[in-house]
């Protein structure tokens, strides 16, 4: 049986990234499953999916003492591989295939307003918050101000600026927490911020940014409404990645330093 | 082919980044700013263009398509290979991060709604988005 088990090790160890693909297309399948059965797709799959994925790492680092998560666990460094910057950056850069700068152009100011005051908003808030912690360098405070915007701007920005690992892993959980409780919160606000229609649909896409957190919460509220939130969310992203590690950090420099 | 289109995403990510690269050292600091942005907006207008003109084949299309399927996985595999152990003890900051952003967002909705956008205007939209 131990002699299997080598065999199977060894293979798993060559193969990392191969292991990587099966592993997480488990993990996402079981929370895609547990989404529907027991939250009735209110939360959506996908969050499950990354809370999963950042309980695996908690999981890894409890039992391997590293810094890389659950990939430091020999047979499962392909995790790290396959989130890594390079094939994260290839997969965002294609989300944006499709976008099309003239529709979005089409919803007018308001949407531009709408982006933009989004963007700053969260990350002066994620910074504002960070400070409060005891965060006084301006690289941990744009990643956190950048993890309040989304769970991808924070990751990217945090990268592109060298953040320390532990200040990168904090700005996805604040990006976490703002994708679920917009899924979650959505409908039950929907009245009272006046989301009834396509116009205020694509505001709240701008302003939220999450677009997994924006296209659950909207689904929730008027599944119509979704394609109208969900545009305007993909281009925050885009602009949270240029804004974040370049004039956000520079006026949050002049601000700190 | 798919892999036309897998070569055109890849080329703007490198066009981006290298930008990104340039931007930063120009301004001085040894990172990347806004490669990753760029990108995304170098592959918009790229692969638009070749759209309009009849380049872009279903097959080229799905060699980027894979890679904006595969985004939400690759996401969970970011967040699996991350530090959260050390994180963890910082866990409230990061609740309180992002629960105030969703509040401080939520109460800009009503605002900017008021914007640019007249009665007739979101009558409209209201009537474009029931056709649907």
């Amino acid at each position: 049986m131990t002699g299997l088990w080598h065999l199977l090790k060894s293979v798993l160890e060559a193969n990392a990234l191969v292991t990587a693909l099966a592993v997480i297309g488990c993990v996402v399948w079981v929370s895609y499953q547990l989404s529907a059965r027991m939250t009735r797709g209110r939360v959506h799959g996908s969050a499950i999916a990354i809370l999963a994925g950042l309980l695996l790492a908690y999981l890894g680092g409890i039992t391997t003492g590293g810094k890389k998560g659950i990939a430091d666990i020999p047979c499962l460094a392909g995790i790290g591989m396959m989130g890594g910057a390079m094939l994260r950056d290839l997969a965002i850069v294609a989300t944006a295939f499709g976008v099309r700068l003239d529709e979005f152009l089409k919803t007018g100011l308001s949407g531009i307003v709408s982006l933009l005051t989004g963007v700053l908003v969260s990350f002066a808030v994620g910074a504002l918050v960070a400070y409060s912690f005891g965060y006084r360098d301006a690289i941990s405070l744009t990643t956190i101000g950048a993890g309040a915007a989304t769970y991808i701007v924070g990751p990217v920005t945090g990268t592109a600026l060298k953040a320390v690992p532990e200040v990168i892993a904090l700005s996805i959980a604040a990006g976490l927490v703002k994708s679920i409780l917009v899924m979650t919160l959505t409908p039950f606000v929907a009245r009272w911020i006046g989301l009834n229609n396509p116009r205020s649909a694509l505001i709240f896409g701008g302003l939220m940014g999450t677009t997994s957190g924006v296209a659950g919460g909207l689904a929730a509220t008027d599944e119509r409404l979704v394609p109208y939130g969900a545009m305007t969310a993909t281009f925050y992203t885009g602009l949270g990645c240029l804004l974040g590690p370049s004039v956000i950090y520079f006026f949050i420099r002049l601000l700190v330093e | 082919m798919a892999i036309y289109g897998t070569a055109l995403l890849a080329c703007c990510l490198l066009c981006g980044l290298t930008a990104g690269k340039l931007i930063g050292s120009w301004v001085g600091i040894d990172a990347d700013v806004g490669g990753v942005g760029i990108a995304m907006l170098l592959l918009i207008v790229i692969s638009g263009r070749l759209q309009s003109k009849g380049w872009m084949r279903p097959p080229t299309q799905s060699g980027v398509l894979f890679w904006s399927s595969i985004y939400i996985p690759i996401v969970v595999a970011m967040a699996a290979s991350q530090n959260v152990r050390t994180a963890v003890s910082g866990g409230p900051m990061a609740i309180v991060a992002g629960t105030m952003a969703v509040v401080a967002s939520f109460a800009l909705v009503p605002v900017i709604s008021r914007i640019g956008g007249g009665s007739q205007d979101s009558d409209s939209v209201i009537k474009e988005g029931e056709t649907q």
